[in-house]
């Protein structure tokens, strides 16, 4: 057991947890904040990817413990005064989603893409995407999505 | 996950001090979690290693490239030096699991691991390579000593791995579609004086092909392993593919992999 203190989507949190607390869980069972999802569990799906630091990763492999004092980014976090990010318009605009399981993941994981690479080819971006699965295999369209981001952001 | 108590240590000195026969070192995590995860593995103690900055870095000299065992593969991928030092070394990290898992994963970690299939393990083998413990240096090729298994002891902490510059190399591999691990990858160094050619993912351990070696010592070019036929008898077989397809991959791969030096 030992205390926790993030900065979770600009909010100061601080709270006591088993020591093998695994961030997903952390997020979503400490903190409320489901939008992380869990899909395969064994950190291949991506569902579960959000920004520490500002890198994505992927909280279903990372202890709550092993990131302490660090800031964290949900898909919760992105909207600013009630306006989705740029990435989340084009994902709805575009429908780069069908059942929706994967899409928190998607668009995290997209993000980070264009903070390091602003205008991705779409081998790059398929490449980036690599550890973002989606059942529906609705690529084709979350690569189109994340083209009309990069052309926003 | 079973219980267990999470520990960060601030140098060397005190990770080795906690160890124990019940502990781990942490580093990126990327096996050691899901592998405790699935019940594969349980530890008392973890002991992260991540905030010791000494083990953090990249280091080239005239001759050789340092890296610090706690170095992630997005570093090792993005580093100017090393991709000017040693091209294949950058292009082999940027080639490992995906975004997520480089931003995490380390040097140290997966040698430490010495996954049959990992892509690290071939580096060091093909690029003479001495890992720096916090106790002795150990020759590459005494390192790995079977599948999972190194010649680590118990509280031994790898603190940077040490690669010699050689005059041309290339990795090649043959990706697992789904995880990005080798089903067969082969590494190849050229030096002045000889060649190493090692081969991750189709034995139950990392080893350096001593046929391919040398004759491509005698003639560095394609053809002279061209159609080579390797003893598939103790090579992996498994739902991804059989023995016989694994050392036929292994000729493919080193063929690639000569021709891109």
């Amino acid at each position: 057991m030992g205390k926790i203190s993030l900065e979770v989507n600009g909010r100061k949190v601080e709270k006591e947890a088993p020591d093998n607390t695994l961030l997903s869980t952390f997020l979503r069972e400490h903190l409320q904040l489901t939008g992380t999802h869990i899909g395969c569990d064994t950190s291949q799906c991506g569902a579960c990817v959000v920004h520490v630091d500002g890198n994505s990763l992927k909280s279903c492999t990372a202890l709550a413990a092993d990131v302490n004092g660090s800031k964290v980014t949900t898909i919760e976090g992105l909207e600013t005064n009630g306006k989705m990010h740029p990435m989340q318009e084009a994902f709805k605009k575009l429908h780069g989603l069908q059942c929706g399981f994967c899409t928190p993941g998607m668009v995290m994981s997209a993000i980070d893409l264009l903070q390091k690479n602003k205008k991705p080819s779409d081998t790059e971006i398929r490449d980036w995407l690599e550890g973002n699965i989606c059942r529906c295999t609705g690529y084709q369209n979350i690569v189109a999505a994340v083209k009309e981001a990069a052309t926003k952001m | 996950m079973k219980e267990f108590n999470y520990h960060s240590a601030k140098d060397s000195k005190e990770a080795s001090k906690l160890a124990s026969s019940g502990s781990a070192f942490l580093a990126g995590g990327m096996t050691t979690i899901p592998s405790m995860k699935l019940g594969l593995a349980t530890y008392k103690d973890l002991i992260d290693i991540k905030n010791i900055k000494k083990l953090s870095g990249i280091k080239v000299s005239g001759k050789s490239v340092t890296i610090g065992a706690a170095t992630k593969h997005v570093e090792v991928a993005n580093s100017k030096d090393v991709k000017k030092a040693i091209p294949s070394l950058s292009s082999l990290a940027e080639g490992i699991g995906d975004p997520q898992v480089r931003n995490r994963g380390t040097i140290g970690g997966s040698i430490a691991n010495n996954d049959p299939s990992a892509d690290y393990p071939s580096a060091c083998i093909a690029l003479n390579a001495t890992i720096h413990t916090n106790q002795r240096k150990i020759e590459a090729s005494k390192f790995f000593k079977g599948m999972f298994e190194t010649a680590l002891k118990k509280g031994e902490l790898i603190e940077a791995v040490e690669f010699q510059i050689p005059e041309k190399s290339s990795y090649q591999k043959h990706p697992n579609p789904a995880s990005r691990y080798a089903v067969v990858g082969v590494y190849i160094a050229k030096y002045k004086s000889d060649v190493n050619v090692a081969v991750t993912g189709a034995k139950s351990c990392v080893y350096n092909d001593k046929e391919m070696a040398k004759a491509l010592s005698g003639n560095f070019s394609s053809s002279s392993i061209d159609g080579m036929d390797l003893d598939s008898s103790d090579m992996n077989s498994d739902i991804h593919a059989s023995a016989e397809y694994r050392a036929s991959l292994v000729v493919t791969q080193a063929k690639k992999a000569v021709d891109a030096c």
